[in-house]
């Protein structure tokens, strides 16, 4: 027997379990631990600047000052003409040089932002986890990029997953030992408290570096708390935040078992498959719900579909029917850590979540909008189109006027319409204008 | 930005360009890497179809891509790439004209020159009537009608032009945009 076990094995196994105790106790610490409490050591945001300086993000080629359309072809012919410009808006020779301008800075530089496709950037940012057009530039970066994807994939990956693994498992556990509970105070704090626990490690899985802004906008009980989609992630960091009902379909497997010991704990709510085609039962389960005030404000991404973050499809109108308070969110990521875009056609949740777990980071804004109601007058169209651009305008994307559906086929002809558009008010004015003149 | 003329070496033609663009070495550089993004097939000349890509979401689009096509040519490199750009630098406030150095690419007279032949589309030193139309009917797509479009452009040419020949040629072009801030307006400001 003395063969087998030489001193050196022994070495090697108390070797193993210091390294796993102490790298077991320092994820413990420094990161489920202040998960739990909600506080932050500031670790991830460190972590961020220290990337953004290694990689030396390039910043971009041109600076660019964002004037609309309308200021910018104002502002070109105050300069060359004497007359008073408001009453005698025709259009001008140098009504080009706007356009020309936009062009040409377009080609230079890539800020036109593509719809449906991932946000293209600045080829040379390896901050993204995939360099589409990987030229050989110099040794360095080579080294870099390759040193990069064995940290990602070696180090970061395990360790993302086994806190995801974390806290997934506490999640379904402690909810479902809540669950057990009488329904009362206790076990709405106590469910708060799980909940948020738990959503802070798996921000922490996915190293996820928010900021929230505004947060005395949060959505309150009884209200409708209603964001723009760009990938599951959303619901994670949001939820890290405030505590929502959740509203969705049941799905099978993992993503059910999670589902359902999360009902147990507080009133989320979730459709049968075949019950979420009927919109009047939809409507009905929503609206009883917001109007218990003592249950949770819901939590909804009315686009439908995963948009990649430059834009703001159209928002289907059923939550802006209930007649209650909605709380408009703005979600931005940023697109030089990665992009979180999920283009559900091409990947699959699975492989969507590997991607995200070994990119470098997921740096987003969150919004907190002003609270907005119906106005008289208004139908839900109406009302969700105006809460749509408020969230386009806050975060900086583009408010688009069609319906996500169209995720399939490519259409770029819009944004080119909305640009004639605009040019054609200033011009004919519109029908109104007319007609009163 | 380092040693300019050695991180030069990749780029065609780079010293001939620093001194007829009036880009900087480091400029030059970023823009040869945004050629070569825009090069997606690596041929080491871009297509119509490249450039187009950029360019979807412009109403003027295609005219702006044909700018950087001599006529019959398919093809554009990089040192011919680099020379239209250079007309959206911002112009030199001290440049003089002394007739011996060639006249550079961003001076007022040649912007004008690059937006008159985004007008001018068939090249025959005037823009008529017909083209005229075209342009605003890019400019404002199927947001205004034929009538409108039509006294759109009448007033336009009954303002500029001058000899009465319904065609607007370059002088008259130039006379009418005699008080816009052609530098400013027909610029890019680049981030050094």
């Amino acid at each position: 027997m003395e063969l087998f076990f030489n001193p050196f094995d022994n070495l090697l196994c108390i070797l193993l379990g210091i390294s796993f105790t102490v790298w077991f106790t320092l994820l413990l610490v420094f990161i489920i631990v202040p998960a739990i409490f909600g506080v932050s050591f500031g670790i991830r945001r460190l972590y961020m600047k220290t990337l953004l300086k290694i990689f030396e993000v390039r910043a971009p080629i041109i600076a660019r000052e964002p004037t609309s359309l309308e200021e910018e072809i104002k502002e070109i012919r105050r300069s060359g003409s004497n007359k008073d410009l408001d009453s005698a808006s025709e259009f001008e020779m140098s009504d080009i040089f706007y356009f020309a301008r936009r062009g040409v800075e377009s080609i230079m530089d890539d800020e036109v932002t593509k719809r449906f496709s991932a946000e293209e950037l600045e080829s040379w940012n390896l901050l993204t986890r995939s360099n589409n057009n990987f030229h050989y530039i110099s040794l360095r970066l080579t080294v870099l990029w390759w040193l990069g994807l064995l940290i990602r994939y070696g180090i970061l990956l395990p360790l993302r997953v086994t806190l995801a693994f974390t806290g997934v498992s506490l999640l379904v556990f402690l909810t479902s030992l809540i669950g057990l509970l009488q329904n009362g105070r206790m076990k709405n704090v106590l469910s708060e408290k799980v909940h948020l626990m738990c959503y802070r490690i798996c921000v922490r899985a996915l190293t996820a570096i928010i900021t929230y802004h505004d947060s005395e906008n949060k959505p309150k009980n009884g209200g409708i708390c209603v964001a723009n989609h760009t990938s599951p992630i959303d619901v994670i960091i949001l939820a890290s935040d405030g505590c929502y009902a959740m509203v969705g379909q049941i799905h099978g497997g993992l993503m059910g078992v999670i589902q359902r010991s999360m009902v147990k704990a507080c009133p989320h709510i979730w459709f049968e498959r075949s019950e979420v085609k009927d919109r009047h039962l939809v409507a009905k389960r929503l609206s009883n719900h917001v109007q218990d005030k003592s249950k949770l404000p819901i939590l909804i991404f009315p686009e439908g579909t995963c948009i990649n973050n430059t834009s703001v499809m159209m928002f289907k109108k059923g939550s802006f029917d209930i007649g209650a308070t909605v709380y408009p969110v703005a979600i931005k990521y940023d697109p030089r850590f990665g992009d979180a875009f999920w283009n559900s056609s091409k990947f699959g949740m699975v492989s969507y979540l590997l991607r995200m777990m070994s990119s470098w980071a997921i740096v987003c804004s969150v919004w907190y909008l002003p609270p907005m109601s119906r106005e008289e007058g208004e139908d839900a169209v109406q009302f969700a189109n105006r809460v749509k651009s408020a969230i386009a305008r806050k975060g900086g994307l583009v408010d688009l006027l069609w319906d996500g559906g169209l995720k399939r086929d490519k259409v770029k002809d819009t944004f080119k319409e909305e640009q004639q558009k605009l040019y054609s008010k200033m011009l004919v004015g519109t029908q109104e204008d007319r007609s009163r003149s | 930005m380092g040693s300019s003329r050695s991180s030069l070496r990749g780029v065609p033609d780079g010293q001939q360009l620093l001194q007829e663009t009036g880009f900087s070495a480091a400029l030059l550089l970023r823009l040869h890497q945004r050629f070569q993004f825009l090069d997606k097939d690596s041929r080491g000349h871009l297509r119509s179809e490249d450039l187009e890509a950029e360019l979807s979401e412009n109403p003027i689009g295609d005219r702006i891509v044909g700018a950087f096509f001599q006529p019959g040519q398919e093809t554009v490199d990089f040192p011919s790439f680099v020379r239209v750009l250079a007309h959206f630098r911002p112009t030199e406030k001290n440049w003089t004209r002394d007739g011996v150095q060639p006249e550079p690419a961003n001076s007022r007279n040649r912007k004008l020159k690059f937006a008159f032949q985004l007008y001018d589309q068939d090249r025959d030193g005037k823009i008529s009537r017909t083209e005229l139309l075209q342009v605003l009917r890019e400019m404002l797509g199927l947001q205004v009608t034929e009538e409108q479009l039509q006294s759109i452009a009448e007033r336009a040419i009954q303002e500029a032009d001058l000899d009465r020949d319904d065609a607007i040629c370059f002088d008259e072009f130039r006379k009418s945009l005699e008080k816009v801030d052609i530098d400013h307006k027909m610029s890019v400001r680049f981030l050094e």
